[in-house]
């Protein structure tokens, strides 16, 4: 083989970055989206191809490591740039070059008009060279160049339209919350290096059983300071604030990075590290609770939103408490599959939403769409199919991915768990069905000058959309347990996400009655139709029940509307307090008392230093002459003395 | 034949090339910028050998010149570099030939003075960097601070003449007890081994009793951390940096403060590790407050200068943090953090100056939207402003990583304290550049801004570069520093053995409270110790392992 296998999985979009730079004003807007989305689908080949050098080897085997250079060693710490490739970086390189791809073509049609093409375009390529960085580093320190790299490109993003302060104010905001979150991470690695010995994955997840203590402080302590890197990342309570916000980017970059990518970076980081995590059954608890947590959460207040993008915000973090649902209850391997048909689905969602405000010439606001699924009917019709996988209808991907997680946790005994996951699902397919209705069913309420420039997004847009929805049907029959030999897509994750606590749960989940699974897959089914059938009851058959619910559940509704007032308590608690004391120390503190105790001094010093200044005459050799004499006197007392 | 004297020609070329400035012509601006631009890039390129001329198998000194000075005195002319001092010089001649470019168009009056003083301020900090002998060093340090005091003085804003003296005094104070220190040196050692001599090499060898090193250590200390400048001795710095000419700052910032680092590293860590190792926790939570304290200071600095400013002081706090690790990790983090921050400040303090010669002002509220009309300088700024927020794949990263490391092993909660800084360093430096970059232009004079020229273009590639190269191979600037570093740290762990050893040969119950010069005079070194000193000993574990 000539080619390397897989730094040139990340090094073809950063060099479509430099070649930006570097010559980007004289490509055109062809040229630059020829680059772009050149690289990026030559890196999805890279991927392909690493993924099949993969799968012909032997199922033990399937572990590459490809060393470039020593990144840094200062005495017994030594850190290497170098990739691996293993069943689970595979799916996440695949779904993220795939899925990347998908979005740079999108993008090209829709960001045709902004007069900041080429910025956007080198954002976005850095981006997928960070991500794919983030997913192929073979040590948490590589990881976490990705990890922040990542963050960095979603704060340029949310913020490219940075003329629009709402929009620079999200984009810091997402750093800034991101920024807590790796906080924990930093210290995360520092004790996992200090008491584990490595940072690399394959040296540290050897370790680790032998130096931890099953349910030790140390690795508690580390795996909880990991996860709350997670729940920053991946907008988990309480760090989620941020993703909301987010929206204000353009709709191909919340595709992407807030929906399909960068925000599962915590989902992959938890699984990778399952083995860390395993040893630590305390903060793999919190994991499921606060994936639990997130995942009602989020759902509430995603029921009472208008804005089409925010709706779609709260269901991405809604749906990544799932993950983390699923991996706090040891089904690593379902996560990573949800993850994988989230990122079809959500993307697909996203990408119709953006086609929806593209088409109303940038209208966001629910309560004046409706009836548009004749004048848009691709846009529809794979919006339709999105909607219902992520609300868990079968045969579609999300059906497969959700029901595993559900049985995961049920099989595994947490059952208060499971019970919240099946009321989050129903809320799911409410609020979802509730967009859908709002946006293309019904009477119109377009406005008129919206209604006047209405049309199909072009066949660039479209494309993407279809080959998404296709993703978004079939993505899921990998995990057929009757397709060939039973749930090919588990198979291939196993060796990279299973263990001896995995193994366990799969134990217990085979020891549960084939009919046990079959009530649990039907009734998460009922509870989705359940949802399904309200929202198209009050939303579009009696539209009086939608007013009438809000009239009697009028506290209800303030509460999940204004978000819980997170945002409000935030800012009393912390921002606020902050600012104040820093003003404080600054013109109190620093100026009046520091500042003046020394000037005290220094006044008393003033009129002395007005007669030394005569000596100075600013000549070196003066002034050494004159201080040789003074060390001459002082030597000559020390001397005498 | 004698070999190039390659250090003293690298102290001597600034120096001439100042001298020669200031026989040109008063009023011909041009010639002597070119000129002034000629030397320091001249110097740069004598410089330069010192990278890759530098034995990484050696970790002593090398190049070393050793003549004699004031023979009467026993103090020498003693020059030489090692990994340490060697990237400190080359920090030093690169940030001068930018400042020397990038101060083209601030300073109109008096060129030739302005670039002489720069040159011979270079000759100083270089001579400061390179010198093995006591009393020498003492001279480059106290030469450097007049030039510095007259740039501030004489080309700088309002209040320039208070932020002069302030700095002045500030320095001066410090200074003066590092020279009675010094002289107690002197005194010990020649009382110890007969021999007359400011040597560094000879102090690295003599014993002093843990009770004298107290006091040693503190004269010192002051001074260094004044430099530094560690909290609460940091005053001057706002002072002298919004004062200051832009190059004035740029030197300031990036060279002047590593000098209280590097006197740490140099002198007052190995020469008295007992004391030292007395003072870490005050040292360590005295870093640790500088680095919240700047960073929450900064966030409310309504002036860019002032924000940099203070940035330094958390930076610096992290810089302190490393070294008092006492591992490798923390002295490599902390002597990557001096190169970073002499970087990055250096190239804030650049582009600060960059918008004041279009503006005329530096206060925060006068911008806004400036990404429109400078989208070059915006994006320049903002490649800097991710290196000093220590964003991964830039430099600011692997110092900031390594010294957290280096502080983890030692003790945890350092570094977790430490680590809220990498929250804080965000929280000022991207709420500053959304209140300066984004948003719409809110000032009409804003909106015809010019965007970087080519000459500012040249000066902020070679920073940009060095951003991104020591962020993703830093592994030969490590190469370069470690050996020294670890020698450094070898003696100070050695000599702190030697203290914990150490027996007083007679009880003279003289105590630890005699000012120096007293106890020198006294019993002169070891039996000045007494038993109060064996007692400090004891309570002080001899160096953090």
């Amino acid at each position: 083989m000539n080619l390397p296998l897989l730094w040139i999985i990340p090094a073809l979009p950063i060099a479509a970055v430099a070649l930006n730079l570097l010559v980007g004003d004289r490509l055109g807007r062809r040229g630059i989206a020829w680059l772009a989305c050149g690289a990026v689908g030559l890196a999805f080949l890279a991927a392909v191809r690493a993924a099949l050098t993969l799968a012909a080897l032997p199922e033990g085997e399937r572990q590459v490591v490809e060393t470039a250079y020593t990144w840094m060693r200062v005495g017994d710490f030594s850190i290497q740039v170098a990739f691996l490739l293993d069943p689970l970086s595979t799916v996440m390189a695949l779904v993220v070059t795939g899925v990347g791809f998908l979005i740079h073509v999108y993008s090209v049609g829709y960001m045709a008009h902004d007069p900041s093409y080429r910025r956007f375009f080198l954002y976005l390529n850095l981006f997928m060279f960070a991500m794919l960085t983030l997913v192929l580093a073979d040590n948490l320190l590589l990881m976490f160049v990705g990890w922040e790299g990542v963050g960095l490109c979603s704060y340029l993003l949310i913020g490219f339209w940075y003329e629009r302060p709402s929009a620079a104010e999200a984009g810091k905001k997402a750093f800034i919350v991101n920024r807590i979150g790796d906080f924990g991470v930093i210290l995360g690695m520092l004790m996992l290096f200090t008491y584990g010995g490595s940072l690399q994955y394959e040296r540290l997840f050897a370790m680790a059983p032998h130096v931890f203590a099953l349910g030790g402080g140390l690795i508690t302590g580390a795996m909880l300071l990991m996860f709350l890197g997670a729940t920053g990342k991946s907008a988990q309570l309480p760090l989620y604030t941020w993703l909301p916000d987010a929206m204000e980017g353009p709709t191909p970059v919340s595709a992407l990075i807030h929906a399909a990518t960068m925000v599962t970076a915590g989902v992959y980081l938890v699984a990778r590290c399952h083995v860390l995590f395993e040893l630590a059954p305390v903060a793999l608890q919190t994991v499921a609770v606060i994936g639990a947590a997130t995942a009602l959460f989020a759902a509430t207040i995603g029921i009472a939103q208008n804005d089409i993008k925010r709706v779609l915000a709260y269901s991405t973090v809604s749906q990544l408490g799932y993950m983390f649902l699923a991996c706090g209850v040891g089904a690593f391997g379902a996560a990573i599959f949800h993850l994988m048909t989230h990122a079809f689905f959500k993307a697909l969602l996203f990408l119709g939403a953006g086609s929806v405000i593209h088409a109303l010439s940038d209208e966001q606001d629910l309560r004046r769409m409706g009836g548009l699924a004749s004048r848009l009917p691709w846009t529809h019709a794979t919006m339709l199919t999105a909607t219902l996988a992520i609300s868990g209808i079968p045969p579609f991907a999300g059906f497969f991915s959700k029901d595993e997680i559900l049985h995961g946790a049920f099989a595994s005994g947490h059952h208060v768990i499971w019970l919240v996951g099946l009321i989050g699902a129903a809320l799911t397919a409410f609020y979802m069905f509730r967009l859908y209705v709002l946006c293309f069913r019904g009477p119109s309420r377009v406005t008129p000058e919206a209604a006047h420039h209405l049309h199909e997004s072009p066949p660039t847009m479209i494309v993407p959309l279809v080959v998404l929805a296709a993703l978004s049907v079939v993505g899921g029959w990998v995990g057929l347990p009757l397709l060939a030999g039973g749930h090919p897509f588990e198979r291939w994750l196993a060796p990279s996400v299973e263990s001896a606590a995995g193994a366990h749960g799969e134990a217990a989940a085979h020891a549960m009655s084939a009919g046990g699974a079959w009530l649990l897959m039907a009734l998460s089914v009922a509870v989705a139709l359940a949802g399904i059938a309200l929202a198209v009851r009050a939303y579009l058959q009696d539209p009086e029940i939608a007013g009438r619910l809000r009239e009697r559940l009028r506290v209800v509704h303030a509460v999940v509307f204004h978000k819980y007032w997170v945002d409000e308590i935030y800012d009393a608690l912390v921002v606020s307090p902050i600012y104040r004391l820093s003003r404080w120390l600054w013109r109190v503190w620093d100026v009046k008392v520091v500042d003046g105790t020394v000037n005290g001094v220094g006044f008393t010093f003033e009129g002395v230093s007005a007669v030394l200044r005569l000596f100075q005459t600013g000549f070196v050799g003066t002034y050494a002459l004159i201080f040789t004499i003074g060390v001459a006197v002082l030597l000559y007392h020390f001397l005498r003395g | 034949m004698t070999p190039f004297p390659w250090l003293s020609a690298l102290i001597l070329l600034p120096l001439v090339g100042a001298t020669a400035l200031m026989l040109m012509p008063r009023d011909d601006d041009r010639a002597v910028r070119v000129w002034a631009t000629v030397f320091a890039a001249a110097e740069l390129a004598l410089s330069l050998p010192l990278w890759w001329r530098l034995d990484l198998g050696d970790p002593g000194f090398q190049l070393v010149e050793k003549r004699d000075w004031i023979p009467a005195l026993g103090a020498s002319y003693h020059l030489g570099v090692d990994g340490i001092s060697s990237l400190l010089v080359l920090l030093t001649t690169l940030l001068t030939l930018l400042a020397v470019v990038g101060a083209f168009r601030a300073v109109d009056k008096r060129t030739r003075e302005f670039y002489a003083l720069l040159l011979a301020l270079e000759a100083g900090m270089i001579g400061t960097f390179l010198s093995l002998d006591l009393l020498l060093f003492y001279l480059f340090w106290e030469a450097m601070l007049i030039p510095m005091y007259l740039l501030i003085g004489a080309w700088g804003g309002g209040r320039r003449i208070y932020a002069a003296i302030k700095f002045f005094l500030f320095t001066m104070a410090g200074s003066v007890l590092m020279l009675v220190a010094i002289l107690w040196l002197y005194f010990l050692n020649r009382s110890a081994t007969g021999v007359a001599t400011f040597d560094l090499e000879a102090f690295y060898q003599l014993p002093i009793a843990p009770a004298a090193q107290v006091w040693l250590f503190l004269a010192f200390a002051v001074a260094f951390a004044i430099k530094v400048p560690m909290f609460p001795f940091h005053t001057w710095l706002p002072d002298a940096h919004v004062e200051a000419p832009t190059a004035g700052s740029v030197i300031l910032a990036a060279i002047l403060l590593k000098m209280g680092t590097y006197g740490f590293v140099r002198f007052a860590i190995p020469l008295f590790p007992t004391a030292s190792a007395t003072f870490t926790p005050w040292i360590v939570v005295l870093a640790l407050i500088g680095i919240w304290y700047g960073a929450v200071v900064a966030m409310v600095q309504p002036d860019l200068k002032k924000l940099v400013a203070y940035s330094s002081v958390s930076h610096l706090g992290f810089v302190m943090l490393g070294l008092y690790a006492m591992n490798p990790q923390g002295y490599a983090g902390a002597m990557l953090q001096m190169l970073n921050h002499g970087i990055s400040t250096g190239a804030l303090f650049l582009l600060v100056g960059v918008i004041y010669e279009r503006r005329h002002t530096r206060l925060i509220a006068d911008f806004g939207g400036l990404w429109k009309p400078l989208p070059v300088y915006a994006s320049v700024f903002m490649v800097v402003m991710l290196s000093s927020i220590g964003l991964p794949g830039t430099n600011g990263f692997v110092g900031e990583f390594l010294v957290l490391l280096g502080a983890f092993r030692t003790q945890p909660w350092w570094a977790a304290a430490a680590a809220v800084g990498v929250i804080l360093s965000a929280v000022y430096m991207l709420w500053m550049f959304q209140r300066v970059m984004f948003g719409p232009v809110t000032r009409p004079e804003n909106e015809r801004l010019t965007d970087l020229t080519f000459r500012e273009r040249l000066v902020f590639a070679p920073l940009l570069a060095l951003i991104v190269w020591m962020g993703v191979m830093p592994q030969p600037f490590l190469d370069r520093m470690q050996p020294s570093l670890d020698r450094a740290l070898g003696l100070a762990r050695a000599r702190a053995e030697m203290s914990a050893e150490w027996v007083a040969p007679s009880a003279t119950p003289s105590g630890v409270t005699l000012p120096p010069a007293a106890a020198d005079r006294a019993a002169a070194g070891p039996a000045a110790a007494g038993p109060a000193a064996a007692a400090t000993a004891s309570a002080a574990p001899g160096g953090t392992p």
